[in-house]
């Protein structure tokens, strides 16, 4: 795919690792990576013992265009909880509690910042 | 530290209330919401507030910060608490340390770059923050000459957010504050004198009653007789205003406008065009309402030339400010009042063309026209005038006899001491002027002797004069007595008095 190849997505995926990485040392299971139906993508589905977490993931390189978290609007919050639904269906997953994490990671000048937010929704 | 709270002062008219600014940062995505009433321009603080601390290097945390204004039921407007809300997040976030924080009143408005602005009203708000207990206030460095007008409350000005932080402990580069400007001292001395008055010694004998008296005055007479001249010499012989006129006054001008200029000791004098507005000369405006020109002229005078060709309705406002010295301005947010206790001086010409003096020869104006000019004062406003002068063209010979008129100075001296003499004379009722004496008072505690008030008396039955009339007369002559020494009005001071009053 074109898309894979720019800058921008490299560095998204790089982010994303760090962030399963991270969660993972946590005690996190991942559960799925990217996925993605006709209404979006979830970033990354990790299960905290009993509870499902859906987590955006949003990477900066440098806090020129605002701190990564300041990027995750309304907007998409709200489409991430209609995309929580359909990933419920899809797996056909339910009972169970869910939360929405966002996890803003900063690249600067080779020095990488992380800071994870629990329950955003 | 996730919470924090500071002061700040919601201003109405001239009385503020006291508003808690209550700061609060959750682990939340970052955002920065204000709640408690605030209005759409108190909104846009939160984005002044957010690049002020960035561009001032204090970084608020990428979370969300929610500040609160109570009591919530008292509607805020304005950019004054920007400086409040930034002090409150900044001490929630732990970036400034908290002492004395929460009892100190914070009034400012933020630039982007840090900068605190000056702005309207702040006197005013100084005085609520007093009057509700608090001892500290930070203001606008440039609001802070008027600030320090009040005492009793320490104020402290500065023009950049990261003085007042680290004030309270930040660690950020302070940007220097820019070299104050000392307000010029209190000017001395009116430059317009009596001296320069060609002609009208006996008009100048009529405004120094008026100043002695506090007496409202009409002036009537040809183009170029000197109406403009002689009232604009009035404020010259007033007693120069006391600090807490002084202070009165300045706390009207800062809400009137953001920079009220210097603190003056002399008397205002305000001349509005003909064409002014109602509301420029009550009051008003949309959100919390200004002063208009009749609270300006606040302890001075209010000068109204071409007196008739105001609109009727602009004159007719007036009457109320005239009766209560307080002008009320009622909004459905509330109710400002404002004080208004002016001296009011009318001038006019005798008619449309305004040569209807003297013999009248050189008049064009019809009867009617001549009687609808002046119908426009109407009855109750002119009820309120004491004096009524009629002044004359000037010739030539007064002219080149060259007699200066008298000097302000000397002048200002004579209505000091008849002044002093009324006011030791109405020691212990609320009245420091005789133009305050009510007519039953002068009637019954300061009863002229029948031979003295025979004249004055026979008017009366006569019907020349009218009750009221009659009490003015009284006032005009107690001030008359005043000035020449006595002490009480003689039969030549009661007979001058009924010559200023006019007919009626």
């Amino acid at each position: 795919m074109e898309a894979k190849a720019n800058p921008k997505h490299i560095l998204g995926l790089y982010g994303e690792k760090l962030a399963g990485n991270y969660l993972q040392a946590l005690g996190y299971e991942i559960i799925e990576k990217n996925w993605r139906c006709r209404l979006g993508e979830i970033d990354l589905i990790v299960r905290d013992k009993n509870r499902y977490v859906f987590v955006e993931v949003k990477t900066r390189n440098g806090a020129g265009y605002g701190h990564p978290l300041e990027a995750i609007t309304e907007t998409k919050l709200r489409r991430l909880r209609v995309l929580v639904g359909e990933w419920c269906r899809a797996r056909q997953v339910s009972g169970v509690d869910v939360r929405i994490d966002a996890v803003g990671v900063l690249v600067d000048q080779g020095r990488v910042q992380l800071e994870h937010l629990k329950q955003v929704f | 530290m996730k919470l924090a709270k500071t002061h700040s002062i919601s201003l109405f008219g001239l009385s503020g209330t006291v508003i808690e600014v209550e700061a609060d940062i959750s682990s939340n995505l970052p955002g920065f919401v204000l709640v408690g009433l605030p209005d759409a321009s108190l909104n846009e603080s939160t984005a002044r507030v957010r690049a002020a601390t960035v561009n001032s290097g204090l970084s608020l945390p990428q979370r969300k910060i929610t500040v609160n204004l109570s009591p919530a039921s008292v509607p805020k407007h304005g950019s004054s608490f920007d400086l409040a809300i930034a002090l409150s997040a900044l001490r929630a976030a732990g970036l400034v340390g908290g002492e004395g924080i929460t009892e100190t009143v914070f009034i400012g408005e933020l630039a982007l770059d840090g900068r605190i602005k000056p702005f309207r009203g702040v006197l005013p708000m100084v005085l609520a923050a007093k009057s509700s207990g608090f001892s500290k206030v930070v203001v606008p460095l440039e609001n802070l000459t008027e600030a320090e007008l009040i005492e009793g409350i320490e104020v402290s000005g500065y023009d950049h957010l990261t003085q007042v932080a680290s004030y309270f402990g930040a660690n950020c580069p302070v940007v220097k504050p820019i070299k104050r400007v000392r307000l010029e001292s209190l000017q001395e001395c009116s430059t317009k004198c009596f001296s320069e008055v060609l002609g009208q010694n006996s008009a100048i004998d009529a405004l120094t009653v008026a100043a002695a008296g506090g007496h409202h005055l009409l002036m009537v007479g040809p183009p170029g007789a000197g109406k403009t001249m002689l009232a604009e010499r009035l404020p010259g012989i007033l007693p120069k205003l006391k600090h807490e006129q002084v202070v009165e006054n300045l706390a009207i001008q800062s809400l009137a406008k953001a920079d009220p200029g210097k603190a003056s000791n002399l008397v205002p004098f305000m001349a509005p065009h003909q064409t002014a507005s109602l509301a420029s000369m009550v009051g008003g405006g949309s959100g919390s309402p200004r002063p208009g020109i009749i609270s300006l002229a606040n302890n001075g005078i209010l000068f109204l030339d071409e007196a008739p060709e105001f609109q009727t309705p602009v004159l007719d406002s007036l009457r109320q400010p005239l009766e209560s010295g307080t002008i009320t301005i009622s909004r459905a947010s509330g109710q400002a009042i404002f004080p208004a206790r002016f001296q009011l001086v009318l001038a006019a010409n005798p008619c449309p063309c305004g040569f209807s003096v003297g013999s009248g020869k050189a008049c064009m104006c019809t009867g009617g026209q001549r009687a609808k000019y002046f119908s426009r004062i109407s009855g109750p406003l002119s009820d309120r005038i004491d004096l009524r002068l009629e002044l004359n063209q000037v010739n030539a010979k007064q002219i080149s006899s060259g007699e200066p008129g008298p000097i302000s100075e000397d002048l200002a001296a004579r209505v000091a001491v008849a002044r002093a003499i009324a006011e030791k004379r109405l020691v212990g009722t609320p009245w420091v002027k005789n133009s305050q004496v009510p007519g039953t008072y002068l009637r019954k505690q300061l009863r002229l002797p029948t031979q003295v008030s025979r004249p004055l008396d026979a008017a009366l039955d006569k019907a020349v004069i009218t009750m009221r009339g009659y009490d003015r007369i009284l006032r005009l002559a107690w001030t008359v007595a005043d000035l020449s020494g006595n002490t009480q009005p003689t039969a030549d001071d009661l007979a001058l008095a009924m010559y200023y009053r006019g007919s009626a």
